[in-house]
């Protein structure tokens, strides 16, 4: 699929309300939790205390005698035999012989109230042999350390390593010691960052009804409801169509409900009862026992000549994901160099298990560390050197066609202009005030594609509807009707956008990869022109002519010129409303699996004032730019741009899992584990840049994940400034920054 | 354990339900009462998605039990908008893309309009601070500290300030 050049768009482009707008302004909008059955009984999971333990003996019998108590389910009432990634998918949603993390489910309880479920939970009794944990990703790897599972580690992993060493990865090209022997400075740097949470403030909730005879019925808040349906289908040994999964308004995602954690065992509670169970995680459940992201303990090496070239580039990356392969150590080494052209590169990763929950997508997984180790280690470069961060950024920077350092070569990309434009915005050049930095920092996601199905009808009016599989996280609804009113020529106001379930299209990957406008958009676009050659088809019928002689403009068929015959135009809502007496309904579907994908970069500028009696950071202004390809509703792109640096701040500042010594998590509610609210962060300014995809008809590339990547190294690099030390370890809470003011190191 | 029989007002209806001592108002709002628009983020008091008022008083109603609604006047985001009109904040909201995934929208908007109550003429710094109890992941608070000072803006120049 090629790009329209289409010059002028009349609805592409503008900012009209969202069409779920109303439902959720006045709490009409149904999340995972707002969900009721006749019938319904209420589920609560009873999760291990310990960090690792040997699960013994589980004696339920006393809660299951309680009244109100109408099942119970441990590992036994899941599907056997499973291998690869079910059976590590079964294993974190409930365990087996061992629990491998604070927080790890261990039974479940059906009962005719929550307070019933949760009194029931008190009754179980679980037999445990604790066994020594380790949670840090150095420690894992250390000779000595506990090993999490025998015999986990892949094929990748070179002989000698820590069996919590589960897989490995290396690559890179050119001669690296020529490169830093020709730099004029090399910096070779440590970095540390703690896990964080993607902290949606919607808690997994879903309502399961499951027949003894395998079929069944699954509302859930999730981003990608055929995802749930193969997992969970795997776990309880369902056949994938006999499970219809609704996806519920959903209430943050960030990466985080692209998996199943309490799904299947509200499925087995409901098939075992009989009857519909409604399953709602606590906040503490949600940090302790959903998917936060890796943790990483990382070493970067650059060279740099002294007027700004790049010479050579090494990095090593240890990631823990929790007690299951999967840190996603591969995305880190991929694109840590992907801003910079570079002929002597090299890359090596580690994904090492720890005693941890498994961790789950978060918003770029795996890019923001790689980038703040890289554009820490850049910015240190300019310091030493006295050059411009943004004009060294430019001399090296990768455009169409440079070879990208995990091999590619680019295709049409926007990182040039991105900095151009940082490097003119009034930002960049504003006074600073006493003890306030500036940081700068780019970042990268190559966005995805993945299965996707959209079906689009006529309706008899002429309306149009257009049903997708890609929930509406943050607005996708408005720019799926904007660019079918684009497609067919009607007006926004005439499309109505729903969410179908699985039972509804074929496969679609959830909104993950910042594909949802991207891969369901392109398939609105196909469906709608599929549906507009019909349409042309019943006006060439009616017209007598043939339908290549028929053009459709503007929400209309016409005569293609004077040879074709003279006919008054037909409207959509003339075709629709003959269309039952002129061949039937009038629909266009599109199924694909699109890979002209395009990549988007972001620069961002952050200034910061650090307290130097206190070391507390305050974000005093940021901007954001970032290549959007084409903007479809700019509104909701500025607003993914502001809710990524937001979430970069968190994680840079504020954010942390804090493990004790015991394993256990120690800052399991809201109060403690701190994103940042309205009076931590100043307005975030954004500019939206646009150098069109040629991958999708109007050029959208997808904007929700780069926007994470940047402020990680731009606020350190800000503290850095402000502060004189370079601060190598996240997050900067003002302990650690106090400790680097008084020359006490970075710990 | 008994349950306790309570009489209490909700967006000026009168309502009564059977409630366990130890559940929340937001319990018994949402699983009782059938107003499930207030949401539960944390159940600590830390994310203000259940925001309600009470009195008149905002709090989090999952930090409130149910049977402390006795006697009480109970105005939740169901209560907003007048029938199919909408409250110029619940406009101001959707016109300015003030909410992605809009799980947290309810309570901003029942802390917004506690807020412009007490004060109609806020500093964007007043408001960053009166909302720091109520958490967004998805905007970075930008448009929705936006949409707060334009919509306060708006009903002081329409001088409606007795019925925000």
């Amino acid at each position: 699929m090629a790009l329209d050049n289409k010059s002028e768009f009349k609805y592409i482009g503008t900012r009209p309300n969202r069409p779920d707008g109303l439902d959720k302004v006045t709490g009409r909008a149904r999340y995972g939790a707002d969900a009721y059955a006749p019938g319904m009984l209420h589920g609560a999971v009873l999760r291990s205390p310990h960090a690792h333990a040997k699960i013994l003996n589980i004696d339920a019998s006393k809660a299951l005698a309680m009244e109100g108590v109408k099942a119970i389910v441990t590992r036994n009432d899941f599907a056997k035999g499973l291998e690869g990634d079910d059976w590590d998918l079964l294993e974190n949603t409930i365990a087996g012989e061992k629990t491998l993390y604070d927080g790890h489910a261990v039974a479940g309880i059906a009962a005719t109230s929550v307070l019933v479920a949760k009194d029931a939970l008190k009754l179980i009794e679980v037999e445990y042999e604790v066994i020594p944990h380790v949670t840090d990703v150095d420690a894992a790897m250390a000779d000595g350390a506990p090993v999490i599972r025998e015999g986990a580690a892949d094929h990748s992993v070179p002989e000698g390593l820590h069996p919590n060493v589960v897989r490995y990865t290396e690559f890179g090209r050119g001669d690296l010691d020529a490169g830093f022997a020709a730099a004029d400075m090399v910096v070779d740097r440590s970095f540390k960052t703690e896990a964080v949470h993607q902290g949606y403030i919607e808690p997994h909730a879903c309502l399961a009804d499951l027949g003894a005879d395998g079929r069944g019925e699954l509302w859930c808040c999730t981003q990608g409801h055929w995802f749930v349906r193969r997992m969970c289908s795997a776990l309880l040994g369902l056949e994938t169509t006999q499970l219809r999964v609704t996806a519920s308004e959903i209430g943050g995602g960030f990466g985080g409900k692209t998996t199943v954690f309490i799904d299947p065992i509200a499925l087995a509670l409901s098939r075992k009862a009989g009857k519909p169970v409604k399953l709602v995680m606590s906040r503490s459940e949600v940090l302790k026992a959903s998917g936060p992201t890796a943790s990483a303990s990382m070493d970067v090496k650059m060279g740099m000549t002294k007027d700004g070239k790049l010479t050579a580039a090494t990095a090593s990356f240890r990631m823990q994901g929790g007690a299951f392969p999967g840190a996603p150590m591969d995305m880190t080494t991929m694109l840590a160099f992907s801003c910079y052209a570079l002929d002597n590169v090299h890359h090596e990763g580690f994904d090492v298990m720890t005693n941890r929950p498994k961790q789950a997508a978060y918003r770029a997984p795996g890019a923001p560390m790689g980038a703040f180790a890289v554009e820490s280690v850049m910015d240190e470069l300019c310091e030493g050197l006295g050059l411009d961060p943004i004009e060294t950024r430019l001399k090296n920077a990768v455009k169409e066609g440079t070879k990208s350092a995990f091999g590619p070569r680019y295709k049409a990309i926007g990182l040039i202009e991105t900095l151009e434009a940082a490097r003119d915005h009034p930002h960049y050049s504003a006074p600073l005030a006493e003890n306030t930095g500036r940081g700068v920092a780019s970042g990268y996601w190559m966005n995805w594609g993945g299965e996707t199905s959209v079906s689009l009808a006529i309706g008899e009016d002429g309306a149009v509807q257009v049903g997708v599989g890609t929930p509406d996280i943050g607005g996708s609804r408005a720019s799926m009707a904007l660019m079918a009113a684009e497609a067919i020529g009607i007006p926004y106001e005439n499309v109505r956008v729903n969410v179908l379930d699985t039972a509804a299209l074929g496969t679609n990957e959830p909104s993950h990869g910042s594909r949802a406008t991207y891969a369901s958009g392109l398939a609105t676009i196909e469906a709608a022109r599929e549906a507009i050659g019909k349409l042309c088809q019943r006006a060439a019928d009616k017209w007598g002519i043939d339908a290549e002689a028929v053009e459709w403009k503007d929400g209309a068929a016409y005569p293609s010129g004077p040879n074709a015959g003279d006919f008054e135009p037909l409207s959509i809502a003339d075709i629709a409303g003959e269309m039952g007496s002129t061949g039937g309904p009038i629909t266009g579907h599109h199924d694909a699996s699109p890979t002209g994908f395009g990549g988007s970069f972001g620069t961002h500028i952050v200034d910061v004032h650090v307290d130097p009696d206190t070391g507390r950071s305050t974000v005093k202004r940021y901007t954001v730019i970032q290549d959007a390809g084409k903007a479809i509703h700019p509104s909701y792109v500025e607003g993914q741009f502001q809710g990524g640096a937001a979430q970069g701040i968190g994680w840079a500042l504020n954010e942390e899992y804090v493990y004790g010594e015991d394993g256990r998590l120690q800052n399991d509610v809201f109060l403690d584990y701190r994103i940042p609210v309205a009076s931590d962060l100043p307005m975030i300014d954004t500019v939206i840049v646009e150098v069109p995809n040629p991958g999708h008809p109007y050029g959208v590339r997808g904007v929700g994940e780069t926007g994470i990547t940047p402020p990680l190294p731009a606020v350190a690099n800000a503290i850095s400034h402000a502060t004189g030390h370079r601060m190598t370890r996240l997050p900067m809470s003002p302990p650690r920054v106090l400790r680097a003011i008084q020359g006490k190191g970075i710990s | 354990m008994t349950r306790i029989h309570v009489n209490t007002t909700v967006n000026g209806d009168k309502v009564d339900f059977l409630a366990d001592p130890r559940e929340t108002l937001l319990d018994c709002l949402r699983d009782k009462v059938g107003m499930t628009g207030a949401k539960e983020g944390c159940g600590t008091g830390d994310c203000g998605a259940c925001s309600v008022t009470l009195d008149g008083r905002l709090v989090c109603s999952c930090l409130v039990l149910g049977v402390e609604a006795e006697g009480k006047q109970v105005e939740t985001i169901e209560g907003m908008a007048n029938g199919g009109e909408l409250h110029p904040l619940q406009q101001k909201f959707i016109e300015y893309a003030a909410l992605q995934c809009g799980i947290c929208t309810p309570g901003i908007l029942v802390a917004t309009q506690a807020l412009l109550k007490k004060n109609p003429d806020p500093t964007e710094e007043e408001v960053r601070y009166w909302l720091a109890g109520n958490l967004c992941r998805c905007t970075g608070y930008d448009k929705i500290i936006r949409a707060v000072m334009d919509t306060a803006k708006d009903l002081r120049a329409e001088k409606v300030g007795g019925d925000v």
